[in-house]
């Protein structure tokens, strides 16, 4: 059979060789896909295996115990998983973790947060709130209207930045400040339609808080569509080469760059680690998050798209 | 087994072209081929425990896919099956949380799940809607109820009993969840009903042609009705093993279950026109779908290729479908 050939190249896994799995969140967001590459990078560099699975799709629950079961088969010796929901993954990670499997969570926390023996994550909260705190800087003495481009319902990471927004920006939840929010799943073409459905409901809008950079630019091609890009300031949050491009080319006012790259890397590097001395890492390690925006505003740290373009994750 | 396609070739008796007419045959040999290339690739694929891991990977998929066979037996599809067993994980999660007994939780869940075939089914049997149609329907309407019942997010089901069907026992030095216990007991009970009653016969008589069926006295419409129901009678049972394998509540979880769950009946060789097939073949096909992404993993392969296989697979089995079809 044609795929032969792909079984013989990878033979039998020798007994001492180190196995690294990783499980993303999903197998086409480009996020993760950028998070996959950078561990292989980084395994190939230490020599060791890594095996990489994912869920189907945002909630794939099953789907990623069922990508945890299969590595604690393949004898990985750690695995890196960014849990699609903080509690779904609970019962795996005991059991990877009963059989002696190091267990770091990447990019998003479990609840409760010591379920893991370590997490190296962007603070999410915390990025929201740079966002947020720009956007009302940045908007001056104008009167806010405030439109919410979200992530997916109920999702941990999308909820600690839309909070970690609000609070920057110095609203409570139901403000009427806010003008109305939409679902967008991170993706462009929900962003677009939902900031479509927004700026027919209310043309006041002038700030709009975006849950990743898909989501922006999607929201910016309705703002055009609707005559009100120079009208509207529109944030996000990510740091992909994509969205900083975006903000140099002025579509978006700031975005807050997270480094993907460095969670994974981090994260190969600690079961390499591991295998080695049986040293674990524990608790919340922050990787780290920083405003990019070429129109910085007093008081906020920010770095240029010059900066953003050299440190930006994807292509 | 005894299905009408290995009948269709009664006239050429030899039992060779029995077996090979046999619908079953075909994806065992399939689920053997790569239980012998996985072996060879990684002496751990053959450990007791990683095949009692992908005999729990299957219990989900492989319950919904029974569900799903007696259905598509009655050339009807079901496209809600994910959904009709995620009410019933939310409903069963939801209400156990808020301090009713676990066993009437469980059992409220599971009779609403019901209710959604009987939804189903009174409009596919009374109305003569399309099943595709019917049930891409309330797919929506359970969807979008079950984000606002839940307000979009997930929450931890921790109550014994709604989890016990994850526990393990110990057979023989293989351990297994009582879920799949409880999946193989299904797959034993619906294929009695489906192989030595009447309604058996009637389900398949009616997949094959629903108008000799009416004229030879079969009541179609109610047997639609209860092929629905029962199909989502026992998506609420994938509930419960569903929360034993993951006990965490997700309006979000098991969105490609609809077809997953066509893609185990297809390759287990139930042919999508209705009226051929069993579940001894859907048990295979999801075995064989398990057996591909457990296999590939232990070979740090990348998963692409249990789709594009799996794909491949699909093709192949409704190929086969048609050209036995062709020499009747």
């Amino acid at each position: 059979m044609f795929f032969g050939t792909a079984f013989a190249v990878t033979g039998h896994a020798s007994a001492e060789e180190v196995i690294v799995g990783l499980v993303t969140k999903t197998e086409v967001n480009p996020f993760f896909v950028k998070m996959r590459q950078a561990a292989e990078a980084e395994a190939k560099a230490k020599g060791v295996k890594l095996i990489a699975r994912a869920g189907k799709f945002d909630g794939d629950n099953e789907g990623q115990v069922t990508a945890i079961e299969d590595l604690i088969s393949a004898g990985a010796k750690g695995i890196l998983v960014t849990p699609n929901n903080s509690t779904g993954m609970l019962g795996i990670i005991k059991k990877a973790r009963d059989a002696g499997v190091l267990v770091i969570a990447l990019d998003t926390a479990t609840d409760p947060a010591d379920a893991v023996d370590a997490t190296f994550a962007t603070d999410n909260f915390e990025a929201g709130v740079q966002q947020g705190a720009y956007a009302r800087k940045a908007l001056g003495d104008k009167k806010p209207v405030l439109a919410m481009l979200d992530g997916t319902p109920g999702g941990t990471v999308d909820t600690f930045r839309h909070n970690g927004y609000l609070k920057g920006f110095g609203l409570a939840e139901g403000d009427p400040a806010i003008a109305g929010s939409a679902i967008t799943n991170g993706a462009q073409d929900k962003g677009q339609v939902g900031m479509e459905n927004l700026l027919s409901k209310n043309s006041e809008i002038n700030a709009v808080y975006t849950i990743n950079e898909p989501a922006a630019a999607g929201g910016y091609a309705a703002l055009k569509s609707f005559g009100k890009e120079a009208d509207v300031m529109l944030t996000s949050i990510d740091g992909g080469c994509a969205g900083v491009r975006d903000v140099k080319a002025g579509k978006i006012a700031a975005t807050v760059m997270q480094f993907p790259y460095k969670m994974a890397a981090m994260g190969v590097d600690a079961v390499v680690d591991y295998a080695a001395s049986g040293k674990k890492p524990s608790g919340f390690v922050n990787t780290g998050s920083f405003l990019i925006t070429d129109k910085p505003v007093e008081g906020i740290d920010s770095k240029d798209t010059e900066w953003g373009l050299k440190n930006c994750w994807g292509d | 087994m005894n299905s009408p396609s290995a009948l269709s070739f009664g006239r050429t008796s030899s039992i060779a072209k029995k077996v090979i007419g046999t619908p079953s045959v075909g994806p065992l040999l399939v689920l053997l081929v790569f239980g012998v290339i996985f072996s060879l690739t990684n002496p751990r694929f053959l450990a007791t425990q990683n095949l009692s891991i992908i005999l729990q990977q299957t219990v989900i998929i492989g319950t919904l896919a029974i569900g799903q066979t007696l259905i598509i037996l009655t050339a009807g599809i079901d496209l809600a099956v994910g959904a009709i067993c995620v009410l019933g994980t939310i409903l069963a999660g939801k209400l156990a949380n808020s301090g009713y007994d676990p066993i009437a939780a469980m059992a409220l869940a599971v009779l609403a799940c019901s209710a959604a075939g009987v939804a189903a089914g009174s409009l596919i049997s009374g109305l003569r809607l399309p099943p595709f149609i019917v049930t891409l329907g309330i797919l929506g309407i359970i969807t979008a109820a079950l984000r606002l019942i839940s307000a979009g997010g997930a929450f931890s089901v921790t109550d014994e009993f709604l989890g016990w069907t994850g526990n393990t026992i110990r057979l023989n030095g293989f351990i297994v969840t009582y879920g799949v216990i409880i999946m193989l007991l299904l797959y034993g009970m619906v294929w009695f009903l489906l192989n030595q009653t009447q309604w058996g016969r009637h389900v398949y008589a009616v997949g094959n042609n629903p108008e000799a069926a009416r004229l030879v006295g079969i009541p179609v419409g109610r047997l639609l009705l209860s092929v629905y129901v029962l199909a989502a009678f026992i998506y609420g049972i994938a509930a419960w093993l569903a929360l034993g394998r993951i006990p965490n509540a997700d309006p979000n979880a098991l969105q490609t279950a609809n077809l997953d769950s066509i893609t185990a009946v297809v390759i287990g060789g139930t042919s999508l026109f209705g009226g051929r097939g069993g579940l001894i073949g859907t048990l295979i096909g999801a075995l064989i779908v398990g057996v591909l992404r457990n296999g590939l993993t232990l070979a740090g392969i990348d998963p692409l290729w249990q789709d594009l296989i799996t794909g491949i697979l699909v093709i192949v089995a409704v190929a086969l479908d048609q050209l036995t079809r062709g020499r009747r």
